[in-house]
């Protein structure tokens, strides 16, 4: 109930050790004026929880500890009686601040995180220990480097043994703003983890390959969406010489740097950056890749527009493996439709969407990781980057289906 | 280093009327020029170099019949979405391109390109479809020339909204307090229901500068309404000053333009002043939470 009282100075955390609240039932007009004139002698630094207005309600005093002798004395002498409310202010405060934090550990366990909601990357972050802890068998957290304001960047890695088997790749986040790939990438771990050993087709996939998730590709945008800019796109690198900062993460890949359909003015949204892997996130992802040597797929989720694209983005040119990767999406697409009716469109980035040279699937593509895929999530433009929290976990059961059909195809064409 | 464009201009969103044009910007007694004449600032001329180079591979357009799933198509099928907005739309219609069928363009000679296309459209808020065809025109040239749309609804007219138009019209028109709203939706994705119509409203006023500052090489959307305030006004409409965000998808770009507009259930949505604002790093200066 302590937080139902007005408290400047509780919010300014001031140690309130031995502060008592004291409650006056006033009598009389004469009582209210007394009680005014306590507030402005200064000297005791009382401070008015309910105000005095009038005879019918309480009047609470929060009186700091040197001043509770001075202060009763002069209640005292003027006829005015009173009771203590609050013996210990700061025992009180110390008591729900213990309570607060409490709850917040118990929300961020993995069954009571709430997955129809947005969290911030502090909340993921604690949860992803969770969720290993729930699942030490199957799960690990991979420390993958930094970004760039220092800030750890982890994949979770799902494996049931084995020595660098075949591997797919998922990322989420790479941009800031699109909050439901984040929040997909959370539920899908989750729906990853409980479903390991109950879904027959999913635990033979684990069975004989590695899954590896990046579920927060850019924490340095993703706090800032959150602090400042709701709709920031970027990294948050300092640009030499200019007050903007940020690189587009999805324009700095190694795959026709610089060509059509990337700003090379660095206020741009998406601007490539100074050269190709510039951008530590990037890099961090790329050494991951090439070091492990042994990935199959390669998925990079994205909002909004309800797409599913495959390479390339840089040239409009027909990818080597394009029929095939044409009816994969296809019908993984279909998969997804199947669940609520949501319709994407399937094809390269460059006929479907746009020409965007330096983007990841090309880049992975070209690294021999032949299926490479992007997803655009819900919705069409009607709500975009804000997407209702009620639509997450119906966003993330439907993009599923359409993993699920993916990763079991990998599984079953072995190259 | 503010960089303003202030475009004044009276734009006619009238229910029902066929054939309506859009009249060009005109003078004001405001100093501040038509856009094509004001100086470009040294980060401007980067920002459109840069664009050029971008630019330099499109220039082979789609031509004949399109496909419906690639962008050619679903651009120009979003063009005809904010006219027809700007046209029909009303806090209770609001209408959404759900497929391209099938579409067609060409070159006009010198002066441009036509397409012509076939769609689906949908009325959001009550869920309801139907086809449409549309005849667009992309004007070629220096400056920034709106498309021309030709497309027009039938069934989706059909849907009674007068009683809703007119109790929002007699409610605001007679409320003590002037109503102001910010982030609609907020960055939760959450809006209150009797926001809504004013969610919708700023999309109908952003309608009619996405239609203006379309090409083929542009797809938008409302990314947000960062405020909405009614003013005073003695006539028979409502008015407001609104500020939106726009996302420009080709480039990733939120565009923030403010605008002064009108509305009644007689005369829908009038624009009367529309200004684009700086862009984020000219503003950054304090932080700035949704």
């Amino acid at each position: 109930h302590i937080s139902a009282f007005k408290s400047f100075n509780y919010k300014l955390n001031i140690m309130m050790c031995r502060d008592q609240v004291i409650r006056v039932n006033v009598k009389s007009e004469e009582q209210i004026h007394l009680l005014q004139a306590l507030e402005t002698a200064q000297e005791w630094e009382v401070d008015f929880w309910l105000d005095p207005v009038s005879t019918e309600l309480p009047v609470d005093i929060r009186v700091p500890r040197f001043s509770l002798i001075p202060v009763k004395e002069h209640l005292t002498f003027h006829n005015i009686p009173f009771t203590v409310m609050i013996e210990n202010v700061q025992e009180l405060l110390d008591k729900e601040k213990a309570e607060m934090e409490a709850n917040q550990m118990k929300e961020r366990s993995t069954r009571s995180l709430n997955f129809g909601a947005y969290h911030d990357l502090n909340t993921i972050y604690s949860w992803m220990d969770t969720l290993v802890a729930d699942y030490p068998n199957l799960i690990t957290k991979q420390h993958i480097g930094v970004s760039y304001e220092n800030r750890p960047m982890y994949v979770l890695k799902f494996s049931t043994g084995g020595y660098n088997r075949p591997a797919i790749w998922v990322d989420t986040g790479i941009h800031a703003r699109e909050w439901v790939t984040q929040a997909t990438g959370v539920w899908t771990a989750n729906k990853i983890a409980t479903d390991y050993g109950t879904d027959a087709s999913l635990t033979s996939l684990l069975n004989t390959m590695d899954l590896y998730m990046l579920i927060v590709a850019n924490p340095d945008g993703y706090v800032f969406s959150h602090t400042n800019d709701r709709m920031w796109r970027k990294t948050r690198s300092v640009n030499p010489g200019y007050a903007c900062r940020g690189v587009d993460p999805n324009r700095n890949w190694d795959a026709g740097f610089g060509g059509p359909g990337a700003s090379s003015y660095p206020c741009s949204d998406s601007y490539h950056g100074p050269s190709a892997n510039s951008e530590i996130e990037v890099k961090n992802v790329v050494n991951l890749i090439q070091s492990h040597g042994n990935f199959k797929a390669f998925i990079s989720v994205h909002s909004y527009s309800q797409l599913l694209m495959y390479p390339y983005g840089y040239v409009c040119s027909s990818a080597n493996h394009q029929a095939e990767l044409h009816s994969v999406g296809r019908a993984a697409a279909q998969k997804l439709t199947s669940l609520y009716g949501t319709a994407y469109q399937v094809g390269s980035i460059c006929n479907i969407i746009y020409q965007a040279s330096g983007g990841s699937i090309d880049w992975s593509y070209n690294s021999g990781i032949k299926y490479s895929f992007a997803f655009e999530l819900r919705d069409t433009g009607r709500y975009g980057f804000i997407l209702p929290a009620d639509q997450i976990i119906p966003t993330a059961s439907e993009t599923w289906l359409a993993l699920k059909h993916i990763m079991e195809y990998v599984r079953d064409h072995p190259y | 280093m503010m960089r303003l464009v202030v475009v004044l201009a009276v734009l006619m969103g009238v229910s029902g009327i066929p054939d309506v044009t859009i009249s060009p910007p005109t003078a004001s007694a405001d100093t501040s020029a038509h856009p094509n004449s004001i100086p470009e600032t040294a980060d401007e001329s980067e920002q459109i170099k840069a664009r050029t180079e971008e630019g330099a591979e499109e220039d082979v357009m789609a031509t004949g019949e399109l496909n419906p799933n690639h962008y050619p198509a679903r651009r120009a099928a979003q063009v005809v979405q904010h006219y027809l907005n700007t046209r029909y739309g009303s806090p209770f219609r609001l209408i959404g391109v759900q497929t391209v069928h099938s579409g067609n363009a060409e070159d006009v000679a010198d002066s441009g390109r036509k397409y012509q296309l076939e769609l689906s459209v949908n009325d959001i808020i009550t869920n309801t479809t139907q086809t449409c065809s549309a005849e667009l025109f992309f004007p070629k040239g220096k400056g920034q020339q709106p498309p021309e749309v030709k497309a027009s609804l039938e069934e989706l007219l059909k849907i009674d909204i007068k009683a809703q138009e007119e109790a929002l019209y007699q409610k605001y028109k007679t409320n003590q307090t002037l109503m102001s709203a910010q982030y609609l939706p907020d960055s939760h994705g959450h809006i209150e229901p009797d926001m809504k119509p004013f969610w919708h409203l700023g999309i109908l006023a952003s309608s009619f500068i996405m239609l203006n500052e379309s090409t083929e090489n542009t797809l938008y959307n409302v990314a947000q309404v960062a405020n909405i305030t009614q003013l005073t006004t003695e006539e028979d409409h409502l008015e407001f000053d609104c500020h939106t965000l726009l996302h420009e998808v080709v480039s990733q770009e939120i565009i923030h333009w403010k605008m002064l507009f009108t509305w009644s259930p007689a005369e829908g949505v009038k624009v009367v002043q529309m200004k684009r604002l700086p862009h984020r790093h000219e503003r950054e200066k304090s932080p700035k939470t949704n």
